[in-house]
């Protein structure tokens, strides 16, 4: 299913999608409260992304001290190539571990690579921890939203969820109640589990080190309980300066949720005493996007979501109309490297508004690489033929005076005689709207008449 | 070649020119007051300031608060006599039944009220998270303009863990309903000591 049949089937529900739009256009009403008290937001802004443009431009060098500070920090350092090699190097540490269970915190890299339909079916037990990621793993789905797994979710509905997982009383949908028995399930499982694995927000050039962001405090239930604490990062969460971390940390959450900071800003250097500590460094398509000079800027993305929150295709269309790990205007950018075919219905999902390019906390071109994409898809052949047709046509008119003006006047006529010739089923334009009524007269006539008197 | 060297040579190749680093990449916050400051926001985000003169004080205002907390952890040495037992513990798992733990931040931020906690002053890295309470014991002077001051007055990586706690643990994930009370502690009060 493509975007638009997908977003189709999602707005059916009248209620649902006002409600979905609604939510989401609330926590980028928050977004611009918390962005509103900083006065140099804008330069904050800049410096974030100045410091992401010098990072991709020299990111090989600033892999290799990263590495060689954290091997200096006793932790462990893997390369993968893609997400079947990092899924393999995740068992492999688990097989060498002992262990068969394993707590998860969010990591949308682990989404990309499908790590946990491949640890479990090679019987490793996954959990994630992440409230929001809990509820869309019960129900056998992926997360919605990068920030907000489940905001597609009714309270009613995690409610009848968790009756059935978790055994809470039949209708209960008080979201304190509902998230207190996700905190006792979950609590148990890191008080047992030997292993955890945990995104990396951040990863320090200078010092080797890592950050976790959660509200939650999940990531670091499972990383400080657990025997070994695996972590995976794209090769872009690299920043070269531990003092850079105050400028993505005051953008990061004030973007994704209007909060000044996220509850937890975990700093990971080394191991605790017994533990052991690995990263994965991945690259999955990255390297591919670096190497396009209209597309490379997709990379100093920091995952907040704001772009999402803002979008109004996102908010009336739901994430899973995606069909990618990352869904929205990003995720729109990112989807098509990884694999065209797949993904050229993805940069037309959007109006080309451009409110996702001024929300983005690293200015990344949002809306232009979405137009960009379009090209680049057309022109490799990846665009329905019938869209090609009708945009061909289109421009046979636009270039043709008489024609537009002979197809204006017979259309306006057919309108207002044959109202049914454009008010039915089959033209696209008719659906969920009542077409206009056809004017009098065309701009140029009135113009042309109004000389005459 | 490996992974490695295959990741590192794509980039080599397909990285764009150099680009300088920023020359402005810190920002200078007036904040007139900043324990007011930090306070506004703190309660702003669901925890609480108590301003108290000095640790005598702090002692009070813990007992008086939390007197039904039969577990108590302090690893702070001025309020040491709080703690109910030694909890001296090796296994980290064994905290799970702490009821309060008392732990001293190094500095906060008033921007956002974040708080610093390296791994030293709590003993386990898990303490702060597995408790069900959290009070942090702050001076008032300790406090910074914003996270660019922090940084600078932090060094990072000097301890192996370290985090800045922001309010108590928290989630909206049902329906955007805030709830206070995640997986970590379920209510953070931070002492402010003036006198210190």
């Amino acid at each position: 299913m493509n975007h638009s049949e997908a977003a189709e089937k999602f707005t059916k529900d009248v209620d649902r999608t006002t409600w979905h739009d609604k939510t989401l256009w609330f926590v980028r009403e928050k977004r611009d409260k918390a962005v509103f008290q900083i006065p140099e937001w804008e330069a904050l802004r800049e410096a974030g992304s100045r410091i992401k443009h010098n990072a991709l431009s020299n990111l090989d060098e600033y892999l290799l001290e990263f590495e060689q500070n954290a091997l200096k920090n006793g932790v462990k350092v893997h390369w993968a190539a893609d997400g079947h090699e990092h899924n393999e190097i995740v068992l492999q540490i688990l097989k060498e571990t002992g262990a068969t269970q394993m707590v998860k915190s969010k990591s949308m890299l682990t989404e990309e690579c499908h790590l946990n339909e491949f640890l479990i079916e090679k019987g490793v037990d996954v959990v994630d921890t992440d409230l929001g990621e809990r509820v869309v793993q019960l129900a056998n789905e992926p997360p919605s939203h990068i920030v907000m797994p489940c905001i597609h979710w009714k309270k009613e509905e995690i409610g009848e969820l968790f009756h059935e997982h978790l055994g809470t009383e039949k209708g209960a949908s008080d979201p304190k109640y509902l998230a207190e028995a996700a905190r006792q399930h979950l609590r148990e499982k890191f008080m047992t589990r030997r292993a955890a694995l945990t995104g990396v927000n951040f990863a320090v050039a200078e010092t080797g080190g890592f950050v976790v962001c959660t509200n939650e405090g999940n990531a670091d239930m499972g990383a400080h309980l657990a025997d070994v604490h695996i972590a995976s990062m794209g090769i872009e969460k690299i920043i070269p300066k531990a003092r850079h971390l105050g400028v993505f940390l005051r953008l990061l959450a004030r973007s994704a949720t209007g909060q000044p900071i996220t509850t937890y800003s975990s700093h990971f250097h080394r191991p605790r005493q017994g533990q052991t500590m690995h990263i994965i460094i991945v690259d999955n398509g990255r390297t591919t996007q670096l190497g396009r000079p209209d597309f490379r800027n997709s990379l100093k993305c920091i995952r907040c979501g704001a772009c999402m929150n803002t979008c109004p295709v996102y908010r009336r269309s739901g994430g899973h109309s995606y069909h990618n790990a990352v869904a929205g205007p990003i995720g729109s950018i990112l989807a098509p490297n990884l694999d065209m075919r797949k993904n050229a219905d993805l940069p037309f999902a959007s109006t080309l508004c451009g409110s996702c390019s001024n929300v983005c906390p690293v200015k990344i071109d949002i809306h232009d690489q979405l137009y960009k994409w379009r090209q680049v898809l057309a022109a490799e052949g990846y665009v329905d033929s019938t869209k090609k047709q009708g945009m061909k046509l289109m421009a046979s008119v636009l270039s043709n005076p008489k024609l537009f003006r002979f197809s204006g006047k017979a259309g306006r006529t057919l309108m207002r005689l044959a109202p049914f010739s454009v008010s039915n089923p089959l033209n696209p334009w008719y659906k969920q709207r009542e077409m206009p009524e056809p004017p009098k007269e065309s701009f140029r006539e009135w113009y042309v008449n109004r000389e005459k008197k | 070649m490996n992974s490695r060297e295959r990741i590192l040579a794509a980039i080599g190749q397909n990285k764009p020119a150099y680009q300088p680093l920023p020359e402005v990449a810190t920002f200078q916050s007036d904040y007139p007051d900043l324990v007011a400051k930090f306070s506004e926001i703190l309660r702003f985000i669901g925890g609480l300031p108590v301003l108290v003169a000095d640790y005598e004080e702090a002692e009070k205002y813990i007992r008086q608060t939390y007197s039904d907390l039969p577990r108590i952890v302090s690893k702070v040495p001025a309020l040491s006599h709080l703690a109910t037992t030694e909890w001296d513990v090796v296994d980290p798992h064994q905290l799970e039944t702490v009821d309060l733990a008392i732990v001293q931040g190094v500095f906060g931020v008033a921007e956002n009220s974040a708080i610093w906690v390296p791994e030293e002053r709590g003993g386990h890295r898990v303490l702060p998270f597995i408790c069900q309470h959290l009070v942090l014991i702050l001076n008032a002077s300790d406090i910074v303009p914003n996270l660019h001051d922090a940084y600078e007055r932090l060094k990072v990586g000097e301890s192996g863990f370290g985090v800045f706690i922001a309010g108590p643990s928290k989630t909206a994930d049902i329906e955007q309903s805030l709830v206070i009370g995640a997986h970590g502690a379920r209510s953070l009060s931070v002492v402010l000591l003036q006198n210190s």
